[in-house]
């Protein structure tokens, strides 16, 4: 099995590779490149407009601009984030935020006040729920849990945890993307983990 | 219990995981931490539920392009090699 860095590296080599055939005009090459990507890119932008309609104009338009720009890639990123970052520059410019009514606010505490005592101790400690089997039905019902949870974040904790943990970027990596620093990367990221560990918690903890 | 006041408490603990995780706490601050994992269950079960969590976020499955989305992703490739030729 690859590790998620020997996978990412191989997705790259591959990514310039079909950079050079879609240059020298192979259609094939193009659409596996926009496969590849196509999911990401689809729900990064639907962060950021109204609609999901919406979010695939924004990546098609993302896509022209690519192929207007490939000259501008100097190969200094990875392919990935140049692509998502025209991705969230398009979509910015392009998108009113949606008000989603239940967004997670960006301060707050990782885990209740009420679950530590007035030294700081746990009173109420985490409830175990990590899967300790290789049942597949639970792990896929954990991420669908997981995967819905993402909905209740803010936009900006989503687009983080999107893009690292979902996409696998590198902190930098996101930060480029994004157009933000490095601490408040790391605010946004943490908030998000949080709030999708209690969704489990909650969902799945086992008293 | 006693804590020590140079000793993290689970509270705390809580609010670092993530920096621990991104190994972006300072080396003094990095080792009282894993000091409080080392004597503190709970702690050491939440690290691996935020683990748990951030494996299982990995696990969006890509969906196929549509044969419709297809079709539109190949007639701008090939506007754009008309456009530059």
């Amino acid at each position: 099995m690859l590790t998620p860095s020997g996978r990412r590296a191989r997705a790259q080599d591959d990514d310039v590779d079909l950079l050079a055939r879609l240059r020298a005009g192979d259609e094939e090459a193009f659409i596996v490149l926009v496969e590849r990507h196509h999911d990401a890119m689809v729900r990064l932008a639907r962060s950021f407009v109204a609609s999901g309609a919406v979010a695939e104009e924004v990546v098609q338009e993302t896509w022209l601009a690519v192929l207007r720009g490939l000259d501008g890639f100097a190969g200094r990123s990875s392919f990935k984030s140049w692509l998502l970052a025209i991705l969230v520059n398009r979509a910015r410019s392009t998108g009113v935020r949606e008000h989603r009514s239940i967004a997670v606010g960006d301060a707050g505490p990782a885990v209740e006040g009420s679950r530590f005592d007035v030294t700081g101790a746990w009173m109420s400690p985490p409830v175990h729920w990590i899967e300790d089997s290789e049942d597949r039905m639970l792990a896929d019902a954990m991420a669908g849990r997981t995967h819905s949870a993402l909905e209740d974040l803010s936009p900006r904790q989503r687009e983080v945890v999107l893009l690292r943990d979902v996409e696998g970027l590198s902190t930098r990596e996101v930060c480029d993307v994004l157009e933000i620093t490095e601490g408040n990367q790391r605010v946004l990221l943490h908030r998000g983990r949080s709030y999708l560990r209690q969704a489990l918690e909650t969902e799945f903890g086992v008293v | 219990m006693f804590w020590r006041k140079d000793e993290l408490v689970c509270q705390q603990v809580v609010e670092l995981v993530s920096d621990y995780l991104e190994d972006a706490l300072p080396r003094s601050e990095r080792r009282r931490f894993e000091r409080h994992l080392a004597g503190c269950e709970h702690c050491a079960e939440y690290l691996e539920q935020m683990r748990a969590t951030i494996a299982l976020t990995g696990r969006l499955t890509p969906e196929d392009l549509t044969p419709m989305m297809r079709e539109d992703f190949t007639a701008l490739y090939r506007g754009w090699l008309s456009e530059r030729d």
